[in-house]
């Protein structure tokens, strides 16, 4: 008996194979999560250069701080905005543009477009737009509307948010959306017709659910991405009015790098991580109960 | 096996040599963050590194890393974090409390080329137990520039200002509804305060604060004379009658096609004042070459080059601050304005609010005020709410 059989040789080179990516994943991603979960547990001061161990204390802080309530708060909205908004526009635009007509391909281009231009400079142009005397409130005036003052209003400045992200991304959705809408079997729809289904019934009882995968994959794709969003705030609210657009990522940032509380702020990035893994796993729990192929 | 084991070792024994170099010794290299990327700054700045260097060759470089304003602080800090401190930086008047407070700085006074010249009023943010923590490099007192075309005369109190910039504009250029601090340029002639003077009480429930804030909703509300939230109006380029500025931005209207005067700030119902906004230099502690960069920052501030320096920042130091001095290197700014603004508001001058935590506190004072640039708000509602708010924070030392 040798110690190298063949499967160990078999592992071995498996192990090998694997290694870099491992060895990757583990300097880029597991220690830096590993310290932030130490840094959690510590006060450091950065400008003093003192960081002293303090146990559940940042923990204790995160259950009576009342700037994370108001955080979670607006994150939630924030959330629950884009995602109806996203899905249900990308969607809708799928559908459309899913019809063999004249004229598809320019406009899934137009759509797609903004996916691919840089997220600072969207924002800064968006800014510009969404000023007192900006081209939305010129636009509206041509329409007899006298419009607000979209960043600085309480309601308005989380609107305005919501869809400077929800135009900048709904054609990554919209693409996913038309992929999975040109994988419906016709034939499905020609039986349905036979058996008198209209047009509603079709989409809600034919397409709803043979897209259900794609569905899924960008509930969970948008609301991670809804959790990660900062240029957008940091650029046109800068968590304003009051603290009605600060997200928790922003609040994240605030306390880190402008309030010098690091140990703090990886104690609220320890939280987001919770918040995202959590809700990942709801999702995946929940496609059993209506996503198509996984009854 | 006993080799690799070796090999380990001596791995381990190069990384620690690498990481514990120490240059005390050796050629430096120096590293200063500032918060200006101006061409005729750096160039001055760089004039004077190179002179130094060719008296001190044991320092090979002198670097000036220019970090955009905006967000400078946020960048210094996350340097220092990352173990990259740079070996001087340039610090920003409300992040001085918790510079000088938290030990990140060396004392410097020993440094300083007579430091007992320096004035008071310039110093007292920079100092801790009667020790100098950064030297006060830029000390630019608030005026109120006029645009002649637009305006016949001139105001001497806010109420004459406001009246005649109605319509016509009076810009806070740094203001633009975030930095709240810049409106003490306002309230001080009210005799309004943010805090007490230690720091504990908050001063925005006060009489005169309500009475400032009051007059102030009322410039942008009423009056329109301060441009509302969200409208940017460039007085530089001639748009608007009035802007209350720091001197330092007198060199925006070299080429300016329209009459321009700069006049002290305006009487308030409590007379005369003065704010100023400062910029030290300080030398981080954590620096290998911290000795060095000590002592070039004595090099940098002597009395020689803070004249050649005037031109940009105006100095802290007594025998430059003279009319005469000031305006060999200031040809936009005549010596009368000089002594007007620049002299007499570096000697009465209070610096703009600051205190530990500071960038907390301004967040949380900027996120209560917004209820305030409203047309409808009701003002003495809002302060006592900034109070409520902000009491805390006071209270956290």
């Amino acid at each position: 008996m040798t110690f190298w059989t063949y499967r160990r040789r078999d592992n071995l080179v498996g192990y090998l194979f694997v290694a870099p990516a491992l060895l990757g994943s583990l300097v880029f991603v597991l220690v830096p999560l590993a310290m932030v979960g130490w840094y959690s547990l510590n006060e450091w001061n950065v400008l003093g250069g003192t960081f002293e161990f303090i146990g559940a204390e940042n923990y204790r802080r995160l259950l009576e701080d009342e700037k994370l309530r108001e955080s979670l708060v607006a994150t939630a909205w924030f959330a629950a905005g884009l995602v109806v908004l996203n899905l249900s526009l990308a969607l809708l635009l799928a559908v459309l543009l899913n019809q063999k007509l004249r004229g598809t391909t320019l406009f899934r281009t137009l759509f797609f477009s903004p996916v691919l231009v840089s997220l600072v400079a969207w924002t800064l142009v968006w800014q510009l737009m969404l000023q007192p005397e900006g081209s939305v409130n010129g636009l509206l005036g041509f329409f007899g509307v006298d419009g607000p003052n979209w960043l600085r209003g309480d309601t308005t400045a989380m609107v305005s948010v919501v869809v400077v992200q929800v135009v900048k991304n709904v054609g990554l959705n919209m693409v996913l959306f038309l992929a999975a809408l040109q994988g419906v079997p016709a034939p499905l729809y020609e039986a349905a017709k036979i058996d008198g289904a209209g047009a509603w019934t079709l989409f809600t009882r034919i397409t709803i659910p043979l897209i259900s995968p794609t569905i899924l994959l960008t509930s969970i794709i948008t609301i991670v991405g809804s959790l990660q969003v900062f240029a957008q705030i940091a650029v046109l609210t800068q968590g304003g009015p009051g603290t009605s657009t600060t997200v928790l990522i922003y609040y994240l940032y605030q306390q880190a790098f402008q309030f010098h509380h690091f140990g703090y702020g990886a104690t609220i990035s320890v939280l987001l991580f919770v918040i995202v893994a959590a809700l990942t796993l709801l999702q995946w729990r929940m496609r059993r109960k209506w996503v198509l192929h996984e009854s | 096996m006993s080799r690799l084991t070796a090999l380990i070792v001596a791995a381990l024994l190069a990384l620690t040599a690498c990481g514990g170099s120490s240059s005390s010794d050796g050629p430096k290299s120096l590293r200063m963050t500032v918060w200006t990327a101006n061409e005729a700054h750096l160039k001055l700045l760089g004039e004077i590194a190179s002179e130094y260097k060719a008296s001190h060759p044991d320092v090979t470089e002198i670097k000036f890393d220019s970090i955009p304003a905006d967000g400078y602080t946020t960048t210094l800090t996350t340097q220092i974090a990352g173990g990259n401190a740079p070996d001087l930086a340039w610090i920003l008047e409300e992040s001085a409390p918790d510079f000088v407070s938290s030990g990140a700085l060396l004392p410097v006074k020993d440094k300083v080329e007579k430091a007992d010249e320096l004035v008071p009023s310039a110093t007292k943010l920079w100092e801790k137990d009667g020790e100098l923590y950064a030297y006060p490099f830029s000390t630019s007192p608030f005026g109120l520039f006029v645009n002649t075309d637009l305006v016949e005369d001139l105001p001497t109190t806010w109420e004459q200002a406001v009246a005649a910039s109605a319509g016509k504009n009076l810009v806070l250029p740094d203001f633009k509804y975030q930095n709240w601090a810049v409106l003490s340029a306002i309230w001080r002639g009210w005799g309004a305060n943010a805090w007490s003077e230690n720091g504990e009480e908050c001063g925005f429930a006060d009489r005169e604060m309500k009475d400032a804030m009051a007059f102030i909703h009322k410039a942008i509300f009423t009056d329109k004379a301060i441009p509302g939230p969200g409208t940017t109006v460039d007085f530089f380029a001639g748009n608007a009658a009035m802007a209350v500025s720091q001197i330092s931005r007198a060199g925006a209207l070299k080429d300016a096609k329209f009459g321009w005067t700069l006049l002290p700030l305006p009487k308030g119902p409590k007379g005369d004042y003065a704010v100023i906004g400062q910029a030290g230099v300080g030398v981080l502690k954590r620096s290998k070459n911290a000795e060095a960069a000590a002592d070039f920052l004595g090099f940098l501030t002597n009395t020689a080059n803070s004249a050649k320096l005037a031109q940009f920042f105006p100095p802290a130091r007594q025998s430059l601050l003279n009319a005469d001095t000031l305006a060999k290197s200031n040809p936009l700014i005549k010596p009368e304005q000089l002594q007007s603004v620049v002299v007499d508001g570096i000697g009465k001058g209070v610096v703009k609010p600051s205190h530990q935590g500071q960038e907390e506190l301004n967040q949380t004072i900027r996120a209560a005020l917004d209820p305030l640039w409203k047309p409808d708000a009701n003002v003495a509602q809002v302060l006592d709410g900034v109070c409520a708010k902000i009491k805390p924070l006071l209270e956290r030392r």
